[in-house]
This record gives structure tokens, sequence and C-alpha cells, in this order.
């Protein structure tokens, strides 16, 4: 597998390490009401077959945290931007 | 025996006549050409029985010329360059080669466990889940080391292996596998339109079976054509001809893994020379050009040296110049194989008959008969002679008449399988053809794959020539060039309908399927009475098509004598899963350069070299190299530990801390980052101070722990413990470039830049003192307890210091620029030595953190909260930080969990062992009783007894009971005292002195 990471170009697997879905969202309250949400994000994870948001770290490489669109059936990877966006 | 080489064949062959090679088989003595395989060599010096097989230790021969051989497995080279298992089929010869049979004791032709065979019956399918079933103790001690001495193939060397293997990394646009004829024309065709092109071919010549064939191409002998294929190849400046390369296996994004043997047919490597080099080949576009692999049809006694598959005969006879044999019988279902008697015929090679097992009478065959004066029977083998070798075959004929035939070669072919493994590494499915009767390519190819030739299902010559240009134009293609027009129509009948046999009902004696298991026809048929349909699970039960050639000749007959067996159509039942790799990869060889010290980078600190010379003694932390101890003459270890620590509390000691993960966080914003990660407050740290920190995992749990100093307003220093320092590293900038990205704060790792000593006890000041450049302040007052500050030390060299402790003593942390670090440990010991200085390594630098139970390590150990360690009131209430929220779960603050506490046994005398398990003092030491566990001991010179820091359940309430310290794996049971942690200077006086 190879990333094309936005910064170094397409660098293979072994210079990246595997975080998991990047789609969860650290909760903004620390309220008692926000408990679910913070199970959620925590522990819970979808375990999709096809298109999957993931976060990569290119710690042999720029020290990018990036988000991969991975087909996880295939290993295809459909799009790599910087987690960072807009900085 | 040198020199006779009594079946070389005058006028044919490729193989250097004007050179000789000598090598050794068994022992003895023999000579082949340049060119040859080990086991061509062997067939033209008379050689027929190679290796006996894996169960029944039958004798066997040489099956086929290829990587698919099942049979002649030799233990190639010895001492510790001996490599078992390698394929006398594809072991290129060399002067000097010396191998040797495998699996037979005392000698290959008087093989003691033969008698295997007369046990035949208990060796059936699944025998080893049926017959040693009880008593179970006897499984571990008896039955799996006999079965282990009896069944097997060669031993491995025990020695080091003294050759290197490397790893490399390719890039291409068309990637062609397979140099026979499909694939010379797809890599004239991409390389002509200009593509970049890789070609690889497993045999040290390029040509696949136009090396084997008396064909013709353009007019000219298809060995010429190949040759000058080839040579047009070499010209073109973006082709790069990979010989000895086995491509196996194909993975996403277009990688292919490939081996390539630099130097396995050399007697050693030649210097710096890798033995193997493995290569991951990025390829836009591929075409696999892989060829086909011949099936056997079975008949009792099918396994007799002797008995070889058509194709490898014409193979030796045409390639090598070599006669497999002086008399042969051909047994063939398809016109291909007929070749075999027009050949041979031609060699001089004796034809006995063409026996053919369809239905139908053949007139091409019994022409083809006629021409080779052979007789032409319809019908089947039913039983060989010769046990160390072929003598003769009898022929049942179609009425019912039944003939012995004297012979010493049976050239046979059921047809041929497209080797389409690499089609279904990722996933795909191949599909049934049932005009051919075989498995060819599905739709569902890797990306970017054509599978061109005999591969694809196309098996004449026209049809690989054509299929193998039109698939590398077309690849040139995808990848943007413009190739010419096709030269070549494809044939209009290329796709010849088989009437495949698998096997001859009712031949004499055991017939067998899979030869390098020794797995039969009735092996098969018994496993689809027990039940199993899906050949997978006859595999895993049979056996069939496991170990090196993963059933290459044999998974197709075994699916067929399966369906048959379970009333199913073939194509129905389909076949195993074919994985990478395609053939054996050496471990040597996917490890490359990663063995003994090279395993991995080793880090070492900025004083190894000076430790060195102190004659410290290592250990490995992480990728880091520490100083352990530094043991003086005579000294015993514990006394050396005692001696360090000593020192340190009544003198002053040094040890270098630079291995700690060291971080730099800058920016307008670093305090508030800080403040997210850290449990405790750091946004208001004033410049010049550092403060002791914790964070945790966003489930509540402890993550790591360091102190982090205030340099200035926008610039913190942070240090980890070493076995985290990557780790929180990348969770700081997790946390900036994920969650908060609208900090303006950066982090960038500085382990590596700054060397970084402890300077620990109660004359520490004085030698930093001496050190520091004139006019510079560090007194207690100017400079207190957990100050920080930039200082010039040894005349204008740059030096943060920083008045921390970990030893509980006076102590400074003195930081340099790296490239300073030796120097300054010898400054160290210089303006130390008038005050007693020692070295300490981490062993005296634990014995010290558990006297002031300090966490580290053990303690931070991924189980415990901030609760568990006496720390939970650092904590911060007035803001959000990693971990928080799940860190207030109820169950994590509980009382009754295990927390951190002090031991002591109560004979001071008595070591308690980490991982002993506490109990109440009279409870027994059982499971249900545990109470937590030990973490750390040491013993303490000062307090003269032995210490240890232990999770103890309600712990902090139960200071002066006496508990149960179990040790079951020593068998050891002893009773300490629970004490507070802090078992030396516990209010921390001697730090603020």
């Amino acid at each position: 597998m190879r990333i094309n990471c936005p910064y170094c170009g397409a660098r293979c697997l072994e210079e990246f390490t595997y975080r998991g879905d990047a789609t969860v969202k650290r909760p903004e309250s620390i309220d008692e009401s926000a408990r679910d949400a913070w199970v959620d994000y925590v522990y819970l994870r979808d375990n999709p077959a096809g298109l999957h948001k993931e976060l990569w770290h290119h710690g042999a490489g720029c020290h990018s945290w990036l988000e991969v669109t991975r087909n996880t059936v295939t290993h295809e990877i459909v799009a790599v931007e910087l987690a960072a966006k807009g900085r | 025996m040198a020199g006779t080489q009594i079946n070389r064949l005058s006028g044919k062959g490729l193989v250097d006549r004007e050179k000789t090679a000598h090598f050794q088989f068994d022992g003895e003595a023999f000579s082949g050409h340049p060119g040859d395989t080990l086991a061509s060599a062997l067939l033209a010096n008379g050689v027929r029985l190679v290796g006996r097989s894996f169960k029944y230790h039958r004798p066997r021969g040489i099956l086929t010329a290829g990587s698919e051989e099942p049979n002649a497995l030799v233990e190639l080279r010895n001492g510790a360059r001996r490599e078992p298992n390698t394929r006398a089929t594809t072991i290129e010869l060399y002067d000097g080669l010396d191998a040797t049979s495998q699996n037979r004791w005392p000698s290959l032709r008087l093989d003691v466990l033969s008698v295997n065979q007369l046990a035949t019956p208990i060796f059936g399918a699944g025998f080893y889940y049926k017959t040693f079933m009880w008593p179970a103790a006897f499984w571990e001690k008896l039955y799996e080391p006999m079965i282990r001495r009896a069944a097997g193939l060669g031993y491995p060397s025990k020695l080091t292996d003294p050759d290197h293997y490397e790893k490399s990394n390719a890039f291409c646009d068309v990637l062609v596998i397979g140099s026979g004829a499909a694939g010379l024309s797809a890599a004239l065709a991409a390389a002509k339109a200009g593509a970049r092109v890789i070609l690889c071919e497993e045999d040290f010549e390029l040509g696949g079976r136009l090396l084997a064939e008396s064909d013709e191409i353009d007019g000219k002998p298809a060995q010429e054509w190949a040759r000058a294929a080839a040579a047009e190849l070499e010209s073109l400046p973006d082709c790069r001809i990979m010989r000895r390369t086995t491509v196996f296996g194909a993975y996403d994004g277009g990688v292919y893994g490939a081996v390539e043997r630099v130097s396995d047919h050399l007697p050693v490597p030649p210097e710096h020379a890798p033995r193997q080099r493995l290569w991951r080949i990025v390829a836009k576009q591929s075409v696999l050009c892989a060829g086909g692999i011949e099936r056997p049809i079975l008949f009792g006694n099918n396994d007799r040296p002797g008995v070889m598959l058509a194709g490898a005969v014409r193979t030796y006879v045409n390639r090598f110049g070599v006669a497999p044999g002086r008399t042969a019988v051909v047994f063939a279902d398809n016109h291909d194989a007929l070749r075999t008697a027009t050949d041979l015929a031609a060699a001089g090679v004796a034809v006995r008959a063409i026996v053919d097992p369809r239905p139908q009478a053949s007139a091409a065959a019994e022409q083809v008969a006629g021409e080779a004066g052979a007789l032409y029977i319809r019908g089947g083998i039913e039983n060989v002679r010769g046990a160390h070798g072929i003598k003769s075959v009898r022929v049942k004929d179609a009425q019912g008449g039944s003939k012995e035939f004297d012979c010493d070669l049976l050239a046979m072919s059921g047809g041929w399988n497209p080797a389409l493994n690499l089609t279904t590494h990722l996933g795909g499915k191949p599909a049934w053809d049932s005009a051919l009767s075989c498995l060819v390519p599905g739709e569902d190819l890797p990306p970017g794959m054509q599978v061109a030739g005999a591969a694809a299902g196309q098996f004449s010559l026209q049809a690989c020539l054509a299929s193998g240009e039109a698939a590398g134009a077309e690849a040139a293609k995808h990848c943007g060039f413009s190739p010419s027009a096709l030269r070549r129509p494809a044939p209009a009948q290329d796709r010849a309908p088989a009437t495949p046999v698998w096997y001859v009902e009712n031949s004499r004696g055991k017939a067998f399927v899979d030869f390098q298991n020794d797995v039969a026809v009735s092996d098969v048929k018994l496993a689809a009475r027990e039940g199993f349909r899906v050949p997978d699970h006859v595999k895993r039960y049979t056996t069939l098509g496991m170990a090196t050639d993963q059933g290459k000749t044999s998974n197709l007959n075994g699916a067929a004598i399966l369906a048959e067996a379970t009333g199913r159509y073939l194509g129905a039942v389909g076949s195993t899963t074919f994985r990478p790799p395609y053939t054996p990869v050496s471990i040597g060889a996917l490890a490359g350069h990663h063995r003994g010290k090279d395993f991995r980078p080793t880090r070492l600190a900025p004083s190894h070299r000076w430790a060195e010379e102190q004659g410290a003694v290592f250990v490995e932390v992480g990728a880091w190299m520490r100083a352990l101890m530094y043991p003086r003459p005579g000294e015993a270890a514990q006394e050396t530990v005692n001696r360090e620590v000593s020192n340190t509390r009544t003198n002053v000691g040094v040890c270098d801390v630079s291995t700690l993960g060291k971080i730099d966080v800058q920016g307008p914003d670093a305090g508030e980052l800080l403040n997210r990660v850290y449990i405790n407050a750091f946004a208001k740290l004033p410049v010049g101070k550092a403060r002791y920190g914790l964070m945790l995992r966003e489930d509540g749990f402890a993550m790591d722990d360091g102190t982090t100093a205030r340099l200035a307003d926008d610039h913190f220093y942070m240090t980890t413990t070493t076995a985290n320092a990557v780790k929180v590293s990348q969770h700081l900038e997790f946390c900036q470039q994920v969650l908060w990205p609208e900090l303006d704060v950066q982090t960038v790792s500085a382990t590596e830049q700054w060397a970084q000593y402890a300077v620990a006890g109660p004359k520490a000041r004085k030698v930093i003192e001496a050190l520091l450049d004139a006019g510079q302040d560090i007194s207690n007052e100017a400079f207190p307890y957990m100050a920080c500050g930039k200082f010039t030390v040894c005349g204008g060299t740059p030096a943060r210091i920083f008045r921390l402790s970990f030893s509980g003593e006076l102590a400074y942390e003195i930081g340099v620029p790296a490239r300073y670090g030796d120097v300054l440990i010898r400054a160290i010991m210089k303006a130390g030595a008038e005050h007693g200085i020692a070295p300490y390594g981490t062993e005296a630098l634990g014995v010290m953190r558990i006297e002031k139970g300090h966490a580290a390590g053990p303690e931070l150990n991924g189980q415990t909260t901030a609760h568990d360690l006496g720390l939970g009131k650092m904590a911060s209430t007035k803001k959000d930080f990693i971990g928080r929220f799940m860190g207030e779960r109820e169950a994590l603050n509980e009382a009754g969990r295990a927390a951190m506490v002090g031991l002591k046994p109560l004979n001071p005398k008595t070591r308690i062992a980490s991982g002993s398990h506490l109990v109440k003092r009279d409870a027994q030491a059982t499971g249900a009783n545990d109470e937590g566990y030990v973490t750390s001991m040491a013993y303490s010179p000062e307090l003269e007894t032995f210490i240890a820091l232990a999770l103890l359940s309600n712990g902090p309430a139960r200071m002066g009971e006496v508990v149960k310290v179990c040790d079951p794996l020593r068998g050891n049971e002893t009773l300490a005292e629970v004490c507070s942690a802090h078992f030396v200077d516990p209010e921390g006086e001697r730090l603020r002195v």
C-alpha cells in the first residue's frame, strides 16, 4: 500500500502509522449530558466494508496527520488530505 | 562417473558443451554443462532416483522441468549455506555444486522407513486426527516427535547464514511477468511504444516454452526467435530484464513482490553481492504471461522414477539435450503431447506406444504414432513396474486386453492449466472454462493487470504471440503511449477443446494425486465419503496441495476426483485459494538486512563512548543503549548499585538522561495546548519554572508523565519517559493538527538535539558552579527547586539548566547541544572529582526513584489512573483536558481500586519479587483473594532493607497492615508491611537546600 502524502508524494506504508476512524469528533462539552457522545467517541467505531475515512500519521516523513479515504475491501486509496485543513 | 553423461544427446539443446561443470549428488561425482539444471544434469548421467516421499518414503524421481516440481527436492550446498527443499528442476548447475537427497536413512536406495508403505492403511486421509487420538499425553512426547522424524522434508542448516540479502524498489509503466512467447511479445510491444518496461523471468534463460519446443516462428526456430527478441529488448533503453526473478505476489496499488536469486547459481556470492534480493515493483500496468502447468493423468504407481510430464520430457530433450530415457511410452489425452513422441523419436529414443485414454480414437494421434514407429493404443496405464525406476508399464486397452511394455520412460499429459495464481491474489476468483476443461483467469483481476498466452488459456503458439503483443500494446496505451499497429492477427481457432481424463479407473497400486504429500486418489475419495466437499477443506484434511509446491500439479486433479465422488460438476467445485507467494521465498530475503545488530537501528546516548571507556554495562531501553551500571573491578552487581546509590546520596553522582523524550513546544498558544494535554495547569506556569505533569489517554488511564519547563512566554520544553517519547510526540501532533488546529502552536522532537545529564547529590551545586561561566548564579535563592534557565558553561557553550530531581537529592539537569555531550560529561567528571563524583546507571536510578516513590514504566502500565498513582488531587477541575471526562467515571475513582503503596518485608533481607500478588495476611494465595501486585522492587542501601512499590486494593488506607506477598511461580510467600511509597526523605527536604 502506498499513500500519496500531500507534502511528500507517494510513499510506502512503512512510513505511516494508522490511528483509525477520521469521522469521530471529540465532544466539546464535559457535562454529564454528553456521556453518550463521549462513549461513542472513545469506544464505538463503525467497521465499514468499502470506503472509510481514516487517520494516518506520516511519522517517517513530514509528521502530518492525514485524512485518507480508503476502500477497506481493496485497499484502494481515493483521497488523501491534511487533517489540519485550512492551516 | 565424471564425464560419462550417458543420456546426453548430440547436436541438441542450449547447454554450453565447451565447458564442463563438476558436481556431487549424495557424495558421488558427476559432470554436466553450464546451462543445465541439477535435474537435467542428473538425467544426463542416468540418475533417476533423487528422493524419498514425505509419508511413505517411496522412491521418487523428477516429474517436471520447472518450479512446479513436487518430487525432486534436495538439500543444496552444505555447512552454513545448506538449503533444504530446493527443487532440482530450478537449480542452475555450477561447478562445485553439492546436493544431497532428503528424507531417507541410511541411504537413498536403502531407506529403512520405506516400511511405512506397508502401513499404508494407517496413513490415509486425516490419519493423524484418527490414529493418534489418545492418550492425549502421548501426543507431545511420543506421536508428534515420531511423526516428525519419519515424515518430513530436508533439514535447515542450524548455523548462521553467512550471506546477506537485500531489499530494493523498482518502478515501471509495464511489468511483464514471464518471458515465453507471450511475455516477449508483450514486452516488445510495450517497450517499443515507449513505455518503461520491467520483464521478470524466474528461469535463467528468457524464452519459456520456446526453449523447450521444436517450434518455428517467422520461419526461424523458436529458440532462435527467443534469443533475437531478448537481444532486441536488451537494446531498448527503458526495458529492464530481470532473469532469475520470480514475481511471487500481487498486492494493492500496483505493487508486486519479486525475489531475485542474485547468487544462487554461484558457488558463493561474489564479494558485496547479496545471495538474494527482494524487490517491491510498483507498476502502472502489468501483463501476466506466466504460462501453463501441465497436469498428470493418475494411475497405479504413477510416482515411479521415470514417470514424467510430457512437456518436461520435451524440455529435457530440446533445451538440455538430454534423453530422460531410452525407451518410452507416451500416455496422453491431448494433441499437444503428441509432439513428445515426435521429438523423442527424432532424438533417437524408441517410442513403444502412444496410449490414448479418450473415448474416441484420434486420427492425428494414430498418424503421429505411425511416424514415430509406435503403437497407438486406446486405453490406459494399469500399472508401473520398477521401484527405483520404471522397468515396464502394463497397458489395458479399450477392449479389455492387457499388454506389458518394457520402457524406462513414461511421458504423460492430461492437458495444461493456466498458471493464473497471481490473478487471484487480490481476491479475484478464477473461472471454469468448460471447453478447455481448466480454470482460466476470472474477470476480477488485480487493477491494471492483463493476462496473455497460456496463463489466459491461449495455449497455441500463434495465440501466445498475438495475445502477448495485444496485451503489451494495450498496457502501453493505458500508460499514455501510442503503440504502433499490431503485427500479429489473433488466430481463428486458438481454443482446442479438451476431453480431459483425470485418472485411470481400476488401476493397480496407489495412484498419487499429490506426490509431495503422498495423497492418493483413494484419500480424496475417502475424504469425500467422510463429508468433505470444499477443496480448501479437503486440502487441510488430506494435505493435498500443501507444502512447497502448493499443489501446482495436483490441485485440479484432486478437485476433479472430489467432484466425481460428490456427484457434482467440476466447474462448480472450483479450486483452493491461491495466496502469495507463488513459489517459496526464503526468510532471509524477506528479512533483508534486518538481522543481528541491524535488526533495527541502535540509538547511542551522547556519553556512550565515554561510558564504554568507564567499563559500563549497557542495557537496551527501546532502541537506546543505556548504561545500566559502572562496575569497578571485583565488584558484584549489587555492590555496584549500592555504591552508586550511596555515593549519589552522600556525595554527588551523574547520569545521562538524554534518552528521555524532549519536545519543544512553541507558539502563542503553547500554554493552552499543554493545559489540554496535562491533567494539571500549565498556562500560568511562570517563565523560568518547571512543573511535573501527568497526561492521560482519552479513556482516562495514565499515558505518560514528565516535567515541562517554560523557557519563554511562547516556549515550553517538555520531557517524556524514554519509552513513550515517540508516542507522546505523535499525540501532541494529533492534538495540534487534528483536535485543535485553531491553536497557534507547533511541536517538534528535540530528543536528538540535546545532551542532558542529571547531576545529583548534596555536592551537586558545587559541580555545576565549577562549570558555569563567570557571573551566573545558581544559589538556592537565585535558582530554587524547580527553577530553569539558559546559561553558558565551559567558556561560552549554551546550556539549559533545570533544577529537577528524580533521585530525591539536590539535583540539576544540565542540557547542551548534543554535539557537546561527550565534552560535557568529561567536564562534569573533572569538575566533580574533588567532590567524589561517580557516574550512576539506570539500575541505581531505578533504586532511587523507588526509594522516592516515583511512578515509572511498571506503574504507568496502561491500567492505572491518576487516582491509582496517588496523583488524583493534581487534576484540575477548571479546564477540559484529554481524559478528563472518561477519567471521572466512578469506577476509575473508587477507593477499592488498587492504588500505589510501598511495601517493606518484615525480614529486611527477604527479596520481594516484582509481579508477586498480594493477599490478606491470613488468606490463601488464590485468585479470589487477590488484592493487587508488586510493580517494582529494589534494595535500599540507605534503609538497609528490600523495598517495593505495589498496587494494592484500597492501599492508601491500609498503612501499617501486614499483607502476604505471593510468588507462585517461584513458590515463595513472605509477609510485608504496607507503608508510604516515599521511603526516603518523605518531606522532600533534600531537594530544597
